[in-house]
C-alpha cells in the first residue's frame, strides 16, 4: 500500500503534484474552516466590520462583519457542489445522447446532431444566460443551463468514439454471442468512451467553476447572503479604497483552484490523450 | 475560390434556423409563462389577457414562430417590456461599445500569444518554454473579474494614474475616452491570452519537426525567417479558428468584464434585462450575438483561402 502510494507519487510529473497538492489544500483547508472556525459564514457583526487580516479574522472581514475566511471555505463547496452537479449532468445526458444516436444512426441521429449544432452555435455564457433569465437565479437553475451547455461537447466525443467502434471484431462477437443491442452498447462500447470524456470533462469542469463565479459575480448565482466566491468578489468591488482584502482572498481562491484544475487536466491529457501520445513518443 | 464563398455562405442559412429555433424554444417552451414573468405580482386577468395579446401568445406555438422570424428578417426585434425602448436601437448603442473593446483586445491578445507561442515552441523544453508556458496557464487560471478588480486597485486606487470605472466615448473625448479603455483592454488581453499561446506553441512544436523546416534551415536562413516566414504560415489557420471563436464569444460573453468596469456594453444590458425580467431584449440579445458569433466564424472560414491556398470546401 505504501509502495503503491509512492509509486504513484513518483509517477505524477511535476505538474499534475502541484496541481494535486494545491487542490489537497484549497479542499482541505475548506473543510477544516468550515468545520473548526469560531464564526459564522452569515451572521452579522456590525462591532467588527472591514478589519484587516489578524489572528482572530485571518483574511479580515466584510462590510457586515463576517469573517471572509470563514465564508470562502463555505463558498468552496457552493462552487464546487454546483460545478460537480453541472459536469455530471452534462456527462450522463451526453453519453446518453451520443451512445444511442452513434450507435443506432438514422433519423434519431440527424436530429441530435441539430440539436448539438445549435446549442453550440450560442457562444460562451450566452445560453447559460438565456436559460437563466427562465430558470431564475438559484443553485438548480445555474446546475441545469452550464450541465446543457455542457452536453454538446461530451456528446460528440461520445458519438464519435462509438462510431468508430461499432464495426470491431469485439462488437461483432458480442452481437453473435447473443447479447441484445443494449448490452452490447453499455456494457462493450460505453467503457471504451471513459478516457476520452474523463479528459474533457476536467477542461469542462475548469470551464464549470469560472462560469459559476462569474454568474454569482453577476448577480445571478446562489442567493446572498449564501456564501460564493464570486459573490464575495462582486460585493468587494465597493469597498476596494477602505477595505482591499475583500477581493483579494476569494479572487486567489478562485485562481488556485482552477490553476489546480488546469494543471491536473493537462496531466491527463498528456497521459490519456492518444494523438498527443504518439507525437511524444516520436519526439526525440 | 468563389464557389467556396458562396457554398460557405449557404451553408449558415440552416444554422441561423436552428439558432431562432432554439432561442424560441428557450424563451417559449422552457416552465414559466413570459407574461407572468413580465407582470410580476399583477393579478388583474384583463391585462394579462391584453399582455398576451399584444405579444401574440394566444396564436399556435408554429405561427408564433413564423410571425416572430418576419418580424426578425425586417430588424424588428420588437420593444423593451420595461423602458419601452426599441430592442434594436438599444442594442446596437451597446454593440459599438463591447465591439471596440473586444477587437482590439483580441487583436492585441493574438500578437502578443502568437509571438510569446512561437518563442515557446523554438525553446521547446528550454527555460524561455517553462517560463512561458507557466505564465499561460496562469492567465488562463485567473478569472477576468478579479483580474480587474486587481488591476482596479492598483492603477486606479493606489497609483490613481488611471480612472477606475465608468465610460466616456472615444469619438467624444480621444485621450479621456481612451483612459477609460486601458484597463478593461488589458485585462482581457492577459486573460485570453493563455489559450491562443498554448495554441501557438503546441502547433509551432508539431511543425518545427516537418522535413521543409529542417530544409529551410538547411538551405542557410535565418531561424527568424523560419520560423516567422515558414512556421507561422502553417500554425496560423488552427491560430485563426481559436482567434475567431474567442471574438465570437467575447463579443456575447463580456458581460462580465462590463460589469467590473460599469462599461454601457452589450453583456451587461443583458445581465440587468435579465435581472429586470426584459423578456424582449433578452431575447433580441441571444439573436444578435449568436448571428454576429456564426458570422465571425463565417468570415474566419472565408479567410483562410488567403492564408493557405489549399484549403477547398
Amino acid at each position: 500500500m505504501k509502495l503503491a502510494f509512492s509509486q504513484m507519487i513518483t509517477s505524477l510529473k511535476g505538474n499534475a503534484l502541484a496541481g494535486y497538492s494545491i487542490l489537497f489544500i484549497v479542499i482541505t483547508t475548506s473543510l477544516l474552516g468550515n468545520l473548526f472556525s469560531p464564526y459564522d459564514a452569515v451572521e452579522t457583526d456590525f462591532l467588527n466590520r472591514f478589519s484587516s487580516p489578524s489572528l482572530s479574522h485571518w483574511f479580515g472581514t466584510d462590510e457586515y462583519g463576517r469573517d471572509v475566511f470563514t465564508r470562502i471555505a463555505e463558498g468552496t463547496f457552493t462552487s464546487l457542489r454546483v460545478s460537480t452537479a453541472a459536469v455530471t449532468f452534462a456527462i450522463v445526458l451526453g453519453a446518453l445522447v451520443g451512445a444511442i444516436t452513434g450507435y443506432f444512426g438514422g433519423w434519431l441521429d440527424r436530429i441530435a446532431m441539430v440539436i448539438i449544432d445549435s446549442i453550440m452555435a450560442f457562444p460562451g455564457l450566452l445560453l447559460v444566460l438565456g436559460i437563466m433569465a427562465v430558470l431564475g437565479p438559484n443553485e438548480m437553475g445555474i446546475i441545469i443551463s452550464l450541465g446543457i451547455a455542457y452536453t454538446p461537447s461530451i456528446t460528440r466525443i461520445v458519438r464519435g468514439t462509438v462510431l468508430s467502434l461499432r464495426e470491431k471484431e469485439f462488437v461483432e462477437a458480442s452481437r453473435l454471442l447473443g447479447n441484445s443491442e443494449w448490452v452490447t452498447l453499455f456494457s462493450h462500447i460505453l467503457p471504451n468512451c471513459i478516457t476520452p470524456v474523463v479528459v474533457i470533462s476536467t477542461s469542462i469542469f475548469t470551464a464549470a467553476v469560472l462560469s459559476e463565479t462569474a454568474l454569482s459575480f453577476l448577480g445571478l448565482g446562489v442567493p446572498p447572503p449564501a456564501p460564493s466566491w464570486g459573490g464575495m468578489l462582486a460585493d468587494s468591488r465597493n469597498y476596494l479604497g477602505l477595505n482591499p482584502w475583500m477581493g483579494i482572498f476569494p479572487g486567489l481562491a478562485i485562481t488556485f483552484t482552477l490553476l489546480a484544475i488546469n494543471l491536473i487536466g493537462d496531466a491527463l491529457r498528456d497521459k490519456w490523450d492518444p494523438r498527443l501520445r504518439t507525437l511524444q513518443e516520436e519526439t526525440p | 475560390m468563389l464557389s467556396y464563398f458562396l457554398k460557405r455562405l449557404l451553408m449558415i442559412v440552416p444554422t441561423l434556423f436552428c439558432v431562432t429555433l432554439t432561442v424560441f424554444v428557450v424563451m417559449r417552451l422552457v416552465p414559466g409563462d413570459p407574461v407572468l414573468l413580465v407582470m410580476g405580482d399583477v393579478k388583474n386577468p384583463e391585462l394579462i389577457a391584453q399582455m398576451r395579446e399584444q405579444l401574440g401568445l394566444n396564436q399556435a406555438i408554429h405561427l408564433q414562430y413564423i410571425d416572430w422570424i418576419k418580424k426578425l428578417l425586417q430588424l424588428d426585434f420588437g420593444t423593451s417590456i420595461v423602458t419601452g425602448e426599441p430592442v434594436l436601437q438599444a442594442m446596437i448603442q451597446r454593440f459599438g461599445v463591447t465591439a471596440q473593446v473586444v477587437v482590439i483586445s483580441v487583436i492585441f491578445a493574438a500578437l502578443i500569444a502568437i509571438l510569446a507561442g512561437t518563442i515557446a515552441a523554438w525553446q521547446h523544453n528550454k527555460m524561455p518554454d517553462r517560463w512561458i508556458v507557466v505564465f499561460a496557464v496562469f492567465c488562463m487560471s485567473i478569472p477576468s473579474f478579479w483580474l480587474g478588480i486587481a488591476l482596479i486597485l492598483i492603477f486606479g486606487v493606489q497609483l490613481q494614474w488611471l480612472p477606475t470605472v465608468g465610460y466616456i466615448s472615444p469619438l467624444q473625448n480621444l485621450t479621456e475616452g481612451i483612459q477609460f479603455l486601458i484597463l478593461p483592454i488589458a485585462t482581457l488581453v492577459l486573460t485570453e491570452m493563455g489559450g491562443i499561446l498554448r495554441m501557438v506553441r503546441s502547433t509551432t512544436i508539431d511543425i518545427l519537426q516537418l522535413d521543409y523546416i529542417t530544409h529551410a534551415r538547411a538551405k542557410g536562413l535565418g531561424e527568424m525567417t523560419v520560423l516567422f516566414r515558414h512556421a507561422l504560415k502553417n500554425s496560423f489557420i488552427p491560430t485563426l479558428t481559436l482567434i475567431g471563436l474567442i471574438m465570437g464569444s467575447l463579443l456575447g460573453g463580456a458581460a462580465v468584464i462590463e460589469t467590473v468596469f460599469t462599461l454601457p456594453g452589450l453583456g451587461r444590458l443583458l445581465v440587468t434585462s435579465i435581472n429586470g425580467r426584459d423578456y424582449m431584449m433578452v431575447q433580441g440579445i441571444m439573436i444578435l450575438v449568436s448571428t454576429t458569433y456564426v458570422m465571425i466564424n463565417l468570415l474566419i472560414d472565408m479567410l483562410y483561402p488567403l492564408f493557405d491556398p489549399r484549403v477547398k470546401l
